[in-house]
């Protein structure tokens, strides 16, 4: 294991190298540009692909195309920039294609600002392009989550063979931490059954999201619906924090997590019994996990928090479903929610 | 002998090679086939195995040239 | 004519049968009767029989007429967004050099939505083949207008005819893209008659045999007959190609630098780089000074400290806080860095949080310092107030002319600007700071520190600059009296 203090966006290329990355094609925009320095300098040196795109539209289509043709392959942006990516989002969830997506989030809507923000969370996770699809989502709140949450989503991407998305803030990607970086993995993923690589053996393989016939359409959703059920059963991920005895629960991502951690510790300190859960995965969200929550008799209510005007919430009031009550605290515009505050929603919500 | 031969279920009586054919071997039928077209059909002799109907045609399986016998 | 076989059929780059599309009929294909898609894939088939390397080829299927293009060629196979192919070529081709990608794109889908994807891709002379048809005109969407529909031409969006002044005038994409460097080969030809359909046949060959060569971008355009959509038989289509098309569009060859460029020039195979090489490629060496440090040797008011550093952009602010960070995970504890970050940071005021913590950091952010570092007039304004009471200040007087207003904090006012000027070099300010920071709150093992510059300065001939300003700061705060 390799130490290093280095920025979370940093930590992203360097895991997507370890993790067999093939190619790298972006578009610069801040918060997330030093993705694509780190790509542009490592990339070159170990024999991989870097190349700068002349758009959001057309960096997507290029993994596209290199995932169709059985590579590992990533970009990364934030908002604007994957608001364009959206078309290429679509296209590769119908033709079902591998692709590791990073956004770092930046405030909206329009060109908004530069600073941290979870508003993507709607765009991102419950689709924004067009058709009937869903991708994982993973929500780091480390630079060494950074490393490895990447790494992590490439792993899936190809045991699913569907896009899978990073999906933090500009504070995560910006903040420097240490990050244990682990030996280069090995992949053993065979794609020659699909992927068109331009040889005999693959000849026979179509890259394609078009089925013009209703019935086949609806079959090809139908699969794609039982993939999507699969990653609800087997790819939950979450972390507790201080759950056992707790009457409140906290639920955040990202970089609100980070502040609630803390918040937790200084509430417990007043005596308010909290504890936290952060999803990981924000799809598939741990709602099985929640509603759990929701049914024991000592918890009181849920407080969520959110850099947004509240979509994460909407998936846990689905899976609270009404048994508790859910608190929701905004901040929005690049705003992140402080310690304090969070510790006073949590003596609100306790009352 | 060059000859040309029209497979005339996979024809659509667009005409081209017809109309490209510098001799003048080829003609429509009165026939109407698989697909509902009065297809081309070769006139039985002149073939010069030029084979520009060949290329002319937009249907890959409709014409066969055979340049030499 | 060369290379013409004796008998002319059914290229076998074709499937025998048309199996992936849905009705009986799988040995014709989709398109009306005289359209020109259907001889161009016959050419292009022809091409990639002849050539052997069918087994090599990926076809990108467009949308449009020829959005079934995979019906047809028995080789890899793609299906792409609207105007996006030549940017799906770039990432087939550019991760597979010896693949070859073949773009077939009409003109609403090349030059009207995807219209730069085409142009960054030949100016980027990406080594794929593009074979462009253009007819004018959108068919599968219904004879819509196209960039390339002609002045006057009816269509189902022109239907008074299209009109320079309000739809502008037919786009000449051939001539657009010759005037780019990096394209090998361009050339415009049109399906009419004997020698026409001879150049078109040549031309297909040779912008494929350019990307077999690895000789860069190229591009046929292609005149054809669009019969349904311009409501004409087949043959007065063709007619109309012939003399009216190209008039708007004269087919010739608009570029040619391949017999220029060497075999392989434009190929971009990477050498590989065995994974074992990786952590060295990446600066993962593990080579750094570490020490166990021990938290309870530092003095009370310090442990974890939470430092907050503000001042101008170019006063190295965020370099100091790195230091500060970098170290303190060298002496084995949790540090955290989080800068203010974008254009704020390029001349304007900057500031930087950093945590060192023996126990996990929650909220990186820094709201209530116990160190407060304020290098410029601002910053002692705007910060003060956010000390906790017993922290420490260091402020810059070199910059600030006022004395803080508080009475319940340890104060150390430090020149660090001059002196930084005394030593060569007003950027080493951070480093005086990191020195005085290093002696007043015993934190940090100076070793650790000065061992963390080699990690944390870019340029490594400015290292002993920099240690000679730590040096200076320790002094400082050795010989200070209030």
């Amino acid at each position: 294991m390799a130490k290093e203090l280095i920025k979370g966006n940093e930590a992203v290329i360097k895991g997507a190298l370890l993790a067999g990355c093939e190619a790298y094609f972006g578009y610069p925009i801040t918060p997330a540009s030093e993705i694509a320095h780190a790509a542009a300098k490592y990339f070159p040196l170990a024999g991989k692909v870097f190349l700068q795109a002349e758009s959001e539209i057309a960096s997507i289509q290029m993994c596209y195309g290199a995932a169709g043709s059985g590579v590992r392959v990533m970009t990364a942006s934030s908002g604007p920039g994957i608001s364009l990516k959206l078309e290429g989002i679509s296209y590769a969830a119908g033709s079902e294609l591998p692709i590791v997506i990073v956004d770092i989030m930046r405030g909206g809507p329009g060109l908004g600002n530069i600073a941290p923000s979870q508003a993507d969370y709607n765009q991102v996770v419950k689709g924004g392009g067009h058709g009937n699809y869903k991708v994982i989502v993973l929500a780091p709140n480390s630079a060494q989550e950074m490393c490895d949450f990447t790494m992590l989503a490439f792993e899936l991407a190809d045991k699913y063979r569907n896009p899978v998305f990073v999906l933090t803030d500009g504070f995560n990607g910006q903040m420097m931490e240490p990050v244990e970086f682990p030996e280069p993995k090995p992949i053993n993923v065979d794609k020659t059954s699909w992927a068109a690589m331009g040889t005999a053996e693959t000849r026979k393989n179509l890259i394609n999201s078009i089925y013009l016939d209703p019935n086949e359409m609806e079959e090809h959703n139908k699969h794609l619906q039982e993939k999507y059920a699969r990653m609800e059963r087997e790819e939950v991920r979450f972390e507790e924090y201080k759950l056992e005895d707790a009457e409140i629960i906290g639920i955040s991502f990202g970089t609100v997590s980070r502040v609630m951690y803390s918040a937790v510790d200084q509430a417990r300190e007043k005596g308010i019994k909290v504890g936290m859960l952060r999803p990981i995965t924000l799809f598939p969200f741990p709602k099985v996990k929640i509603r759990k929550l929701a049914e024991k008799g000592a918890i009181k209510a849920f407080v969520v928090s959110e850099m947004s005007n509240g979509q994460m919430v909407d998936d846990v009031r689905l899976a609270v479903e009404g048994r508790k009550p859910v608190k929701f605290y905004s901040r929005m515009g690049g705003v992140v929610p402080t310690v304090a505050e969070l510790v006073e929603q949590f003596e609100n919500a306790g009352k | 002998m060059a000859r040309m031969e029209v497979h005339k279920d996979h024809c659509k009586g667009c005409g081209l090679c017809i109309d490209i054919c510098p001799v003048n071997v080829i003609e429509v039928s009165k026939e109407i086939n698989n697909l509902g077209y009065h297809p081309a059909v070769y006139k039985g002799e002149g073939c010069t195995g030029c084979s520009l109907c060949f290329y002319a045609c937009p249907e890959p399986d409709a014409i066969v040239v055979y340049r030499k016998d | 004519m060369a290379q013409v076989k004796d008998v002319l059929q059914k290229p076998s780059s074709f499937y025998d049968r048309f199996f992936r599309k849905p009705d009986r009929y799988q040995e014709d294909t989709h398109y009306c009767p005289g359209c020109g898609h259907g001889v161009l894939h016959k050419l292009i088939a022809e091409a990639i029989d002849d050539f052997g390397i069918r087994d090599r080829t990926i076809m990108i299927s467009p949308v449009g007429c020829s959005v079934f293009v995979y019906y047809y060629f028995d080789t890899g196979n793609f299906q792409v967004a609207h105007g996006r192919a030549p940017a799906v070529a770039t990432g087939i081709k550019r991760t597979h050099p010896d693949a070859i990608v073949i773009s077939y794109q009409g003109d609403g889908d090349l030059a009207a939505i995807g219209g730069n994807n085409i142009l960054q891709a030949a100016n980027r002379g990406e080594n794929i083949t593009v074979f462009f048809v253009n007819n004018a005109i959108y068919g599968m969407t219904g004879g819509q207008m196209a960039p390339t529909t002609l002045i006057g031409q009816k269509t189902m969006t022109s239907p008074y005819g299209r009109k320079a002044e309000w739809e502008g005038y037919p786009m000449k994409v051939s001539e657009l893209l010759s005037t780019l460097e990096a394209p090998a080969y361009i050339e415009r030809v049109a399906l009419t008659d004997g020698k026409n359909l001879m150049k078109a046949r040549k031309a297909v060959r040779k912008a494929i045999q350019t990307q077999i060569d690895g000789k860069g971008f190229s591009l046929v355009e292609v005149l054809s007959a669009c019969p349904s959509g311009w409501r004409m038989t087949p043959v007065d289509a063709k007619k109309w190609v012939d003399e009216v098309m190209t008039k708007t569009f004269p087919p010739g060859v608009y570029k040619d630098v391949s017999n220029e460029r060497e075999v392989g020039s434009w190929a971009r195979h990477l050498e590989k780089v065995p994974v074992e090489k990786y952590h060295e490629i990446l600066g993962l060496t593990g080579t750094a000074m570490e020490v166990e440090g021990d938290m309870n040797e530092v003095p009370e008011n310090f442990r974890n400290p939470r430092v907050l550093i503000a001042g101008f952009g170019g006063q190295g602010i965020l370099l100091l806080g790195q230091t500060l960070a970098e170290a303190g995970m060298r002496h084995g504890w949790n540090s955290t860095w989080i800068p203010s970050y974008g254009p704020e940071m390029r001349g304007g005021t900057a500031n930087c949080h950093v945590k060192i913590s023996e126990t996990p950091i929650g909220s990186p952010v820094v709201s209530e310092p116990n160190i407060l570092i304020t290098m410029n007039q601002p910053s002692l304004e705007r910060f003060e107030k956010s000390l906790v009471p017993g922290g420490l200040l260091i402020y810059n007087t070199s910059m600030i002319d006022t004395k803080p207003q508080r009475s319940d904090i340890d104060i150390l006012p430090i020149p660090a600007t001059e002196m930084a000027d005394e030593i060569g070099s007003l950027r080493v300010a951070n480093m005086v700071i990191v020195g005085a920071i290093l002696e007043k709150t015993k934190i940090l093992q100076k070793d650790i520190v000065l061992d963390s510059l080699n990690t944390v300065v870019k340029h490594k001939k400015f290292i002993p600059m920099n240690t000679q300003a730590i040096e200076k700061g320790i002094e400082y705060v050795r010989n200070f009296k209030q």
